[in-house]
């Protein structure tokens, strides 16, 4: 049996988060009534000129240079052209042979193993309108039509097209999830993978390990999270496994991931080859990106995921809890502010990725809804290391901070959770059970320190539970050797 | 020297229905257009910037600020058909 490795590109759309459009001033509002955020430019009513956004450059610029590319200094606007109802001009504003960012790369670890994708190009476009058919939804006076909504038509989109680097889903997956924390970081977009402000085609091809020669390639539409492009490409491996092993040939085509289903079918193939006929944009100039311009692009580029993930190992915490705290810039910002006043990195990690995340998940609440501050952590992890409260009850607290009970300290005082961590009051305590215990001190003077955890019972008890324990320990062993 | 010219997938390409008669004078026409190029490709122009645009300019933006849309009923007025705020056109199969 021939053994393949697989082949993997990712090409990944983003919608561009502008206040306006890609070439005309309707507002970018994914929640408008349909068609209520268009114009004459994206209707492509006839004279209607575009003018590019300002601010859609400086994203796409901004997401080149966050995935190490040459900013491109002379660039182009092409048209696209193909018939589709969803596209009202009949061709869609695009870049061709000179896109505005080329030849970057992006490193990920995956599987335990540092790798690195490499990035072809970046380029600029705009997204179309969306269209309804009968079945999508059922509406039964549209069982003859397809319906249009042009709010979406001329939204920002960026592509970016990696080369074909990728050797396995599970590389395919963190790849994904690193460029929407990248996004997102940026601040460009939210990167939504179910509301389509993010979304992935992924093409797949096989060949014989050790052969340089690609293999023919399959392209996945429709994977509409991260664990579905996981899915759809361990199937297409599978499957082209298969008709590879019984002899058959892979068809290039373009196919279909069924979330219902988990498999990924054939879409109905095109009977001609595509043809774009791609020719320069007329009605739009030139770009000329130069030096000043690529300067304030990366001077605005903010702490990259990949470079907090390091910052963060660095201070001793574990790879998946420093991921948690990559994923999400929320808690990360409370880690660094929790370090910053005085917190220990790994205990405020720990309280961060536990309680805090177990906190929010339960209550459905967002982290900036949570009365915590990163103050409170800090004095947390001061009452702990100075004695006054024991590991398990200041997760207790930490609770009734969230839960808005006020600061650590009045809710250890209100749940009365302090310990007795003051050698004077605890010594006393030690003397009067050591008294009322002679024979388990004469047990221990011969030499049997069986009784020990019987004295530190007793004291707890005696406090209420409130004793330090260690403590407790330490200053019984300390009489009994006198 | 004519250029020889599949003018049926030109035509398909844009979506044009063209009779015989018309794919050969048409043909023709787009065959000659296409022979001067080819004389113009031969030429040595190694040196030569290519023109990206006639306007010798760069860079016309609008900066990121929303403007008021149309209005829907207007926008809808021009469309052969419409359901629910919607263009209604025929059922697009695929």
């Amino acid at each position: 049996m021939t053994e393949y490795e697989a082949v993997i590109g990712i090409e990944t759309h983003v919608e561009l988060q502008t206040n306006s459009k890609m070439f005309c001033g309707c507002a970018v509002d994914f929640n408008a009534e349909a068609n209520t955020v268009v114009c004459p430019v994206c209707l492509a009513l006839p004279g209607a000129l575009p003018v590019p956004n300002a601010s859609a450059i400086d994203g796409i610029l901004s997401i080149g240079a966050a995935l190490s590319c040459e900013l491109v200094e002379h660039s182009l606007f092409h048209r696209k052209n193909y018939f589709y109802p969803d596209l009202p001009k009949n061709y869609q504003i695009s870049q061709y042979d000179v896109p505005l960012c080329a030849d970057g790369h992006i490193d990920i670890v995956a599987d335990g193993e540092p790798f690195r994708i490499g990035i072809t190009r970046v380029h600029m476009e705009e997204d179309t309108g969306k269209s309804t058919h009968i079945g999508d939804d059922g509406r039964i006076r549209a069982a003859s039509h397809s319906l249009l909504d042009f709010n979406r038509a001329g939204v920002p989109l960026v592509e970016i097209v990696t080369e074909p680097d990728i050797r396995t889903a599970e590389q395919a997956r963190v790849y994904g999830a690193e460029l929407q924390m990248i996004v997102r970081t940026l601040g460009v977009s939210d990167a939504r993978l179910e509301e389509g402000s993010m979304r992935f085609d992924v093409n797949v091809s096989l060949r014989p390990v050790g052969q340089e020669e690609f293999g023919t390639r399959t392209e996945v539409k429709n994977v509409n999270s991260l664990r579905s492009m996981y899915r759809a490409i361990e199937f297409e491996i599978a499957r082209q496994t298969e008709v590879l092993d019984s002899g058959g040939t892979i068809v290039q085509e373009t196919r279909h991931w069924n979330e219902d289903s988990q498999r990924t079918t054939s879409m109905r193939s095109k009977e001609d080859s595509e043809d774009y006929r791609y020719f320069q944009e007329p009605d739009l100039l030139p770009l000329h990106i130069d030096a000043a311009w690529s300067a304030r692009v990366y001077a605005a580029i903010p702490e990259l995921p990949a470079i907090r993930r390091s910052r963060y190992l660095e201070t001793g915490i574990d790879m998946v809890t420093a991921g948690v705290m990559v994923a999400d810039a929320g808690l990360g910002e409370l880690f660094d502010a929790a370090v910053a006043s005085g917190a220990d990195p790994k205990q405020a990690a720990n309280w961060i990725t536990g309680e805090v995340v177990a906190n929010l998940r339960r209550t459905e609440r967002q982290l900036a809804d949570l009365p915590l501050s990163a103050e409170h952590l800090t004095q947390l992890d001061e009452m702990v290391s100075a004695g006054s409260l024991s590991a398990t009850a200041a997760k207790d607290v930490l609770g009734g901070v969230m839960d808005g009970e006020g600061s650590p300290e009045q809710v250890a005082q209100s749940r009365d959770l302090l310990q007795i961590s003051d050698t004077g009051a605890l010594t006393t305590e030690v003397n009067t059970v050591l008294a009322d215990n002679e024979d388990a001190v004469d047990k221990m003077r011969s030499g049997d320190m069986k009784p020990l955890g019987f004295l530190v019972g007793q004291v707890m008890k005696a406090t209420g539970g409130k004793a330090d324990p260690r403590m407790v320990s330490e200053l019984i062993r300390n009489s009994v050797k006198e | 020297m004519p250029v020889e010219i599949d003018i049926a997938k030109v035509a398909k390409l844009a979506r044009l229905a063209l009779n015989d008669e018309q794919l050969a004078s048409y043909g023709e026409q787009l065959g000659a257009i296409l022979e001067h190029a080819e004389r113009v490709q031969a030429m040595a122009t190694d040196d030569v910037e290519p023109t990206s645009h006639p306007l010798a300019m760069t860079n016309s933006f609008r900066a990121d600020v929303v403007i008021p849309s149309l209005d829907r009923d207007e926008v809808l007025s021009q469309a052969p058909d419409s359901v629910e705020g919607q263009f209604a056109v025929p059922r697009i199969l695929e």
